[in-house]
């Protein structure tokens, strides 16, 4: 056992004590299982999603019907859906994160600084159905005006052209944008702050102003840290649930306008898997969750990529 | 150290202990004939949730105490699955069984208990800003034309034509739906594919359909949210729901070509004028009922069970209680906005239940 641990690289050369080889080889049996559960969920997703991948191949994921009575299923719309809604809030909640933490780790003194920071990681702790209901019936009437307001002076606009419903694409990324607010900051606020003074203090000795100082030396030095962060709230965006089902209209439709109805892949297999009883419905709402798992991996080695090629702190 | 490990063995005697060692209080014993509590489990439909929550509490304090229900509302998908895995003594459903489903389970058999209706709820507010109440007037072919996208403004000549006392607006009509599976849908669906031979092509009946217009809210409340936010909106929900919650609803003209309004008796009465067509399995589709005074967008709520029963002891009860509920219980139904059935429907009913046998042929009455 201990030479096993020695070959993988875990004990020491010379520790020989019983109760490290115990305690390290539990701690290797706790990561593995981990790794394992992923692999477990990934294969049990590709199992129940097996009838539906045999008939429909590729299909499933360039058809835009979804049709439960005469069993044609098409995830285009709900990946169309899932995806942009969730890049949408990160474009939103992103620079609002981004300066919220500028301010928070620069700027706000210590009484506004702590209790600030408190709430707005108090937004990320509110559940997600009151988040729908409160959009629901409050946000959506406010939104609806600014629909309205839109739609009139800037209906040409290929994004503001069809009817403001009120409930639809936009309302869904709004309520994500708040949602994710949370993740974005907080880390950004935690990187930044981490940043050494001796950078802030050369830069301002050099002459440049605050705002030079924090635009060229503080954020590309944080780089990384804040795009982990804006990574970490895509994930959350991605599979978001309640909040965006009620309020993104649920209508598997693509288009470009902002106030139509959409779909997203995890609103779809809540909305439907209770009630789904024929087999091969099960099976494409399944497929749906494999859909939705391949996207978010994907997304994540996309966002450790993009991380890497940034450096490490301190180099271009 | 030696602290820590006392506590950590103490912990470990506890869960030995009270996993395996200790016997457990006297358990009630199921199958031993009189005297004993028998526990009956169902799962299924949430439509009927609160009516059979009910008729559970009364006939259990009342009538025989002797006998415990545990209904889980699942949803008629789950309560359908349950009873065909024989996971539970019975399934409750608001759809009929598909062919698929009948063939899998061919003992399975399906018993109305009570029906419910589906009404056409709206917000609109007329031209002279006057929010319309309950009372306008739908024809079956405007109801799927306005669903299918065909009829897009309130004030479309064959709206306006049924209600000569309503100033409807020029306004465009916002549709909603359930996004959810529901039998709700299911009834709603299959109404309009027997009135409109366009909806039947395109989009046909079902608990899950692709709507051509209009968007989607999870559950009743969620279409009755989109309702309330949305102006000028129309959509479906259940009737119980809507006098509720106070929403305004439609009267739909019915086959006979008058307009009636979704009540209790209304729907009781379609119960009664479609029961000479009652099919074999007694899955019947209550839409669209013949009648003068029917309502035609209502449906049964089934109990499953099978011919044969597995325990004859829950078989005797399960009869005796659901012939109470079919002839005492109805009074709660009405109170709680369900609708009994209609009378012949009930005598054939009580005659297929009479009829069970169980533990390979022994008449369960």
């Amino acid at each position: 056992m201990e030479h096993l641990l020695q070959a993988i690289g875990i004990l020491g050369p010379t520790r020989k004590n019983r109760g490290d080889v115990l305690f390290e080889g539990f701690l290797l049996l706790m990561a593995l299982t981990l790794v394992g559960l992923v692999v477990f969920l990934f294969f049990e997703l590709v199992l129940g999603s097996w009838p539906a991948i045999r008939a429909f191949g590729v299909r499933f994921v360039t058809s835009r019907t979804w049709d439960p009575v005469r069993d044609e299923y098409g995830a285009l719309p709900a990946m169309y859906g899932t995806i942009v809604s969730s890049l949408l809030a990160l474009a939103v909640a992103g620079p609002v994160g981004l300066f919220s933490a500028v301010f928070l780790a620069e700027f706000a003194p210590s009484w506004l600084e702590r209790p600030l920071s408190f709430l707005i990681e108090l937004l990320a702790s509110i559940p997600s159905v009151v988040y729908g209901l409160w959009g629901l019936f409050v946000m959506v009437p406010l939104l609806r005006q600014v629909e309205v307001f839109l739609h009139q002076h800037a209906g040409d606009v290929p994004l503001f052209s069809c009817m403001p419903w009120g409930i639809g694409m936009l309302a869904a990324v709004v309520i994500l944008a708040i949602m994710i607010l949370p993740y974005s900051t907080a880390v950004a606020r935690d990187v930044i702050r981490a940043v050494p003074r001796a950078q802030r203090e050369a830069m301002l000795a050099l002459g440049a102003t605050r705002w030079e100082t924090i635009w060229h030396v503080v954020i590309p030095y944080a780089r990384s840290g804040i795009v982990g962060g804006l990574m970490l709230a895509l994930g959350r965006a991605l599979g978001e649930t309640m909040a965006v089902t009620m309020l993104i209209g649920n209508r598997p439709d693509i288009s470009l306008c902002l106030f139509n109805p959409a779909y997203t892949l995890a609103s779809q297999i809540a909305n439907e898997f209770t009630e789904a009883t024929s087999e091969i419905y099960l099976s494409a709402l399944v497929e749906l969750g494999l859909v939705l798992f391949a996207i978010t991996f994907l997304m994540n080695i996309l966002a450790r990529l993009l991380v890497l090629s940034m450096g490490t702190p301190g180099r271009r | 150290m030696k602290r820590r490990l006392w506590v950590l063995w103490l912990v470990l005697v506890w869960v030995l202990v009270a996993c395996g060692g200790v016997k457990p209080v006297a358990k009630p014993n199921f199958d031993q004939g009189v005297g004993k509590l028998v526990i009956i489990t169902g799962a299924g439909a949430t439509f009927p949730y609160p009516l059979y929550s009910k008729w559970f509490y009364v006939y259990s304090k009342v009538v025989d105490p002797l006998v415990r229900f545990n209904y889980q509302s699942i949803g008629s998908g789950g309560g359908i699955r349950q009873i065909m895995a024989r996971t539970v003594d019975f399934g409750a459903s608001d759809a009929i069984l598909s062919e698929e489903e009948k063939a899998a389970a061919p003992d399975l058999q399906m018993f109305p208990t009570v029906a419910g209706g589906v009404v056409v709820a709206y917000h609109l507010v007329d031209a002279q800003g006057q929010e319309v109440g309950t009372g306008l007037r739908l024809t079956p072919d405007a109801l799927a034309d306005i669903f299918l996208g065909h009829i897009t403004r309130w004030n479309d000549p064959r709206i306006q034509d049924v209600n000569p006392d309503i100033a409807l607006p020029d306004a465009p009509i916002s549709v909603a739906h359930r996004s959810d599976g529901s039998g709700t849908t299911f009834l709603f669906t299959h109404y309009l594919a027997q009135v409109s031979p366009e909806w039947r092509e395109k989009v046909g009946g079902g608990k899950a359909v692709n709507w051509p217009v209009g968007i989607g809210g999870k559950g009743n409340e969620g279409v009755a949210g989109i309702l309330q936010q949305q102006p000028n909106s129309i959509g479906y929900v259940e009737l119980a729901y809507a006098v509720q919650n106070q929403m305004a609803y439609a009267f739909i003209q019915n086959r006979e070509g008058n307009f009636v309004e979704p009540t209790v008796d209304s729907i009781t009465a379609a119960s009664d004028a479609y029961a000479a067509e009652m099919p074999e399995d007694m899955g019947q589709l209550l839409v669209n009922a013949p009648g003068k005074d029917s309502y035609p967008i209502a449906g049964y709520t089934f109990i499953l069970l099978y011919k044969d029963m597995p325990n004859c002891i829950k078989a005797r009860k399960i009869h005796d209680f659901m012939v109470w509920a079919l002839t005492e219980g109805d009074v709660y139904a009405r109170s709680l906005l369900y609708a009994p059935l209609g009378a012949s429907v009930e005598k054939m009913v009580i005659e297929r239940l009479d009829a069970l046998t169980c533990q390979g042929g022994r008449p369960v009455k």
